[in-house]
């Protein structure tokens, strides 16, 4: 076992910084230097492993492994690694770190009702912690710590920080995690049981599960926990509670990073450990799926609160993730895990333009805006090219996951393909109707005495449109360290992509 | 000499005296001696003097015992097998592994409560009334409340209670059980009266738990009873092998097992015999309810286990739907009506009913492992309960405990410290990660899962349902705005300090690295399943 500490030292330096700024309670100014000092450490050093990581033929699919053993009575290990999927979802939960909180610098200033910026910013450091340690360990039990442990910071957040009717969203949130989370930790100790083999370790019990009903028990407890966080449709309704009623901040790392570890746990758990469950349940699966995208798409047309027509776009967006992996394809799965990076970027963007359309008009509801264009072209300039990036305007890296999910399933499933890509253009509609009615038109009374976004609050969100942009024309890197892991997840599926069809069949070229 | 005498000395045969090995019961001497030495306190020292001189009898009492149970485990001075007919009182006491871990359970959360009990700097005096015989609201009443006077018969009172308790489950034979269940129980039901504050409502839980407790022990003498016609013995092992061997008729094994069970199952509050619980709880003075919600239980269910496991686990097909049973509905009364409660006491009490279901849950696989799960779950219940018990009672307004929930809310402001903590010990209770509480549930699910995997499933989707109510309180404390008369929070004197830490650090440690306990109690189980 090796005991490598580069994952444990990623883990330990947010950890540390938290509870640094939680301790600077009386130096607010202070706190939240430190905490965007210590965000900023956290980029350098996912970025310093990121280049250290092999994409080489030949290469180990888990690096930077480190093992130590936690509770031996129940062959708990403290083990960690990394494979591409999840380096990518890291890398872009810490860049997304450091632009919440540039957006939330000024949030809290007033010190109404015991809301301490330095509480916040601890949170948020916290929540790293926990996200970090959720997409980097490889026991399962370990997972589900991190998995769990993970709403309570969230929850603080929601509930201390949110809007007024941010007491029943937080419970909301928790309870519904919660729920799906034990109903995982039943299939946790089913898995534990039923293998046999006394380790939680993922590397050791894949393949060991049988295939008969246990495992499709199994694979449910998992499902339904990963469903609700994702969350796919009908497990849905937490998220736009949760999602409007969180500050912009908490929101974008929510829908951004926190939903990923449904989709993440799919590729890294479900499909792996349970193959045959997997399989069996992947037409309904699919079809919620593309439910999802067409539903949550036609809501968020339909909503007036801007926070809750974003939540309900990511609704959307995960149908598309949960199509590229279900559809068994290396494009669909290669797509899907892009489309997760690119999700929380392109989201955590909008989210934050959005809250700083609001920090500005004091109010969620889009009726209230018209024409803020006028008065804060720079915003207006950022809020479009974040609502382009949500519809996959091509030139954007959103544009190539959604291309690649939609070919990958295309190739199996032709019938659910060809329904899904209305949903790019239902995308269109609320991104530029949501876009239209507050920065176009008549300029509203309200929106007359707005200031322009200044220089901080470009930094919050210049740098994540930088990254979608440069994604979308050069996104071999990722693509790179993406796909070696996609293709042994499939492999432990035991599916090869089909045969292309181009070419042996009349008229395949037009 | 008439010739009865000489009929008598001819035939009687001689019953030996019982070998007694005292090294392996010295625990429950030392216990029972220091109440002993308690009550002579009370007859001898000066009343002023009393206060202090019972604190420091109890407590030298209480730790010495705990320190011979460590020193009796590490010997491995324990009778050779349970039912086994060992060498101390003619195997009617088995001190094996479990009994002494449970022994020390006992004893660690029975110091932590007397330590509340002692507290004398929150309340006026003390939480425990001056004089309990003198009429409630009377004059005379009302000058007393105004002494620093306590009744301080509630240490021997504890004391007494305690050496029931480390007899209760270690007893291998069920006249010396029923005997150990009344020595335990009946200092609880005067300790419940005691409180000094809300003194009516006390006297009425005392009362309650007293009626409800008679005649839960009546259902056990019954049991009893009908288990010796069965098997002709009160031995467990003896049981055991009348269950496999006896031809006599089966109603009595199951008419018996059944009354056995109603009298235990009350003890350990579980539904349906949970009634008495949130009454007792609310009225009983606040470190008595802490008492008696951990250590009560640990004891409960340890003699639980001893009967399931050591006279019927040749019946467990017949006790295992009763089990069953019982541990749905006590995880669904305690989820369920908990959520309907206002007062932070009674919601604690509904808590401990859920509990005991989810120990229920371990005790269904007759395995080491369950046993073992058990054992390990009532230790981190026992900390984390007592914890918020005394947590309780440093929330305070003009009329003593501010227990409505809406008093909670806004705490965090008024002392983000007490908040935390409380926060901590309801995350434990919800089964949160990283906390003593989810290492216990995972524990016993572990076990049960191969016997009982519905039950399992189930028991995760009521204590989603029992975080509810948690998290209300959290959600109160920390998200809402406090009230125009918010209670106060009292600086807690040593005593209570050191127990509140002890249990949070408990609930913490005990959640992060559970391993060397997990050994003990792996260990420890080993004694009761062959």
């Amino acid at each position: 076992m090796s005991h490598n500490f580069t994952l444990v030292g990623l883990l330990l330096i947010p950890l540390v910084g938290s509870l640094v700024v939680f301790g600077l309670k009386k130096n607010p100014t202070l706190a939240k230097w430190v905490a965007l000092a210590v965000s900023l450490a956290v980029v350098v050093y996912v970025v310093v492993i990121g280049i250290a990581f092999d994409t080489g033929k030949g290469a180990d699919r888990f690096q930077f492994e480190g093992d130590w053993i936690w509770i031996k009575a129940f062959g708990v290990h403290f083990s960690f690694g990394v494979d591409g999927i999840a380096l990518v979802l890291i890398a872009m939960s810490v860049v997304l770190v450091p632009c919440v909180l540039l957006a939330s610098w000024n949030s809290f200033d007033d010190p109404e009702g015991g809301r301490s910026i330095a509480n916040f910013f601890g949170l948020i450091l916290l929540l790293e912690v926990f996200m970090i340690g959720v997409f980097a360990a490889t026991d399962v039990f370990l997972f589900y710590v991190f998995f769990e442990a993970i709403l309570v910071p969230m929850y603080f957040i929601i509930g201390s920080f949110g809007g007024p009717k941010r007491q029943y969203a937080a419970v909301k949130f928790f309870l519904y995690s919660l729920v799906g989370g034990l109903l995982m930790l039943a299939s946790v100790i089913g898995l534990y049981v039923t293998t046999g083999s006394h380790t939680f370790h993922m590397a050791e019990l894949i393949g060991k599960v049988p295939d008969n009903a246990t495992q499709k028990w199994l694979f449910l407890g998992f499902f339904l926990a990963f469903a609700i966080k994702a969350p796919l449709v009908p497990f849905h309704t937490w998220l736009p509670d949760a999602g409007a009623e969180a500050p912009p901040g908490g929101a974008a790392l929510l829908v951004g990073v926190l939903d990923k570890i449904g989709t993440f746990g799919f590729l890294r758990y479900c499909l792996p450990l349970f193959p045959a469950a997997s399989k069996w349940a992947a037409p309904t699966i699919l079809v919620l799926s593309v439910i999802g995208v067409l539903y949550a798409a036609f809501l968020a047309i339909g909503q007036r609160d801007m926070k809750r027509l974003v939540a309900y776009t990511s609704i959307a967006h995960f149908g598309f993730i949960g199509l590229g992996i279900f559809a068994f394809t290396s494009q669909g799965g290669s797509g899907a895990v892009f489309y997760m990076v690119n999700h929380g970027l392109s989201t955590g963007a909008v989210f934050l333009a959005v809250g700083l359309l609001i920090a500005r008009g004091k109010s969620r509801n889009i009726d209230d805006y018209g024409g803020a264009a006028k008065t804060t072209p720079i915003l207006s300039g950022l809020f479009l090219l974040a609502g382009l990036s949500a519809l996959a305007l091509p030139g954007m890296s959103t544009f190539i996951s959604e291309f690649l999910v939609l070919v990958g399933t295309f190739t199996r499933y032709k019938a659910l393909a060809i329904v899904a890509t209305t949903g790019i253009i239902l995308a269109a509609i609320y991104v530029l109707y949501l876009y239209q009615r507050t920065f176009q038109g008549t300029v509203s009374e309200k929106v007359k005495g707005f200031k322009d976004v200044n220089a901080r609050e470009v930094l919050s969100i210049a740098p994540l449109i930088a990254l979608i942009i440069f994604l979308g024309i050069y996104p071999k890197p990722i693509l790179d360290v993406i796909n070696p892991a996609v293709k042994a997840t499939l492999s432990d599926v035991h599916e090869t992509d089909p045969e292309p069809i181009v070419g042996t069949t009349a008229g395949g070229h037009k | 000499m008439s010739a009865l005498g000489l009929l008598l000395a001819a035939d009687t045969p001689k019953i030996p005296a019982p070998h007694v090995d005292y090294a392996a019961i010295a625990p429950i001497l030392i216990v029972v001696g220091a109440a002993l030495v308690g009550v002579l306190v009370e007859a001898v020292v000066p009343r002023k003097e009393r206060f202090n001189a019972q604190i420091a009898v109890s407590l030298l009492g209480t730790v010495a015992a705990l320190i011979t149970v460590g020193v009796i485990h590490n010997k491995e001075i324990t009778t050779p097998l349970p039912g086994a007919g060992g060498p101390t009182f003619s195997g009617a006491l088995a001190i094996d592994g479990t009994g002494l871990f449970l022994q020390g359970t006992i004893l660690v959360l029975g110091l932590l409560a007397t330590l509340l009990i002692a507290e004398r700097s929150v309340d006026a005096t003390s939480p425990i009334v001056a004089a309990a015989a003198v009429v409630v609201g009377s004059p005379e009443d009302r000058r007393l409340s105004r002494t620093d006077r306590v009744q301080t018969e509630i240490f021997p009172l504890l004391s007494f209670a305690l050496a029931g308790m480390l007899i209760f489950p270690v007893s291998n034979n069920l006249i010396l059980m029923f005997v150990a269940l009344e020595v335990m129980s009946l200092p609880l039901y005067l300790m419940a009266g005691l409180a000094r504050k809300r003194r009516l409502l006390s006297q009425e839980a005392s009362l309650k738990y007293f009626l409800l407790g008679a005649f839960a022990s009546a259902f056990f003498l019954y049991g009893l009873a009908l288990l010796y016609g069965y098997a002709n013995t009160v031995d467990l092992g003896e049981i055991f092998k009348a269950t496999r061997t006896s031809t006599k008729s089966d109603t009595l094994l199951y008419l018996g097992l059944a009354l056995l069970l109603v009298g235990l199952l009350f003890k350990a509050s579980v539904a349906p015999f949970h009634v008495w619980t949130p009454d007792a709880y609310q009225g009983a003075p606040t470190p008595v309810a802490a008492f008696m919600a951990s250590c009560t239980k640990v004891a409960a269910f340890g003699a639980l286990l001893r009967i399931l496991y050591v006279a019927f686990s040749g019946e467990s097909w017949n006790w295992r739907p009763i089990i069953w049973g019982a541990a749905i509905a006590s995880m669904a009364v305690g989820a369920i009506w908990g959520v309907t409660q206002t007062d932070v006491k009674r919601v604690l009490a509904y808590s401990s009913i859920a509990h005991a279901g989810f120990i229920l849950v371990g005790m269904v696989a007759v395995t080491e492992e369950a046993s073992s799960s058990v054992l390990f779950y009532v230790l981190t219940y026992g900390f984390t309960t007592l914890a918020a018990f005394g947590l309780l009672t440093l929330v305070r307004d003009a009329d003593g405990e501010a227990t409505h929930l809406s008093q909670w809310s806004g705490l965090a402001r008024k002392s983000p410290v007490v908040a935390i903590i409380m926060t901590v010990l309801l995350m434990s209770m919800a089964g949160i990660p990283l906390t003593a509480g989810f290492i216990g549930k995972f524990y016993v699910f572990k076990a049960a899962w191969h016997t009982a995997g519905p039950l399992v499933v189930i028991a995760l989707l009521l204590s989603a349902i029992a975080a509810f109510y948690y998290l209300r309180i959290v959600v109160m404390m920390f998200f809402a705005e406090p009230p125009e008369h918010a209670p106060t929070i009292a600086i807690p004197g040593w005593s209570t300090t050191v127990a509140l830490t002890a249990g949070v650090v408990g609930t913490v440690l005990l959640g992060v690295f559970p391993q060397p306990v997990l050994d003990l109690a792996q260990k420890a189980a080993e004694s009761l399943v062959g």
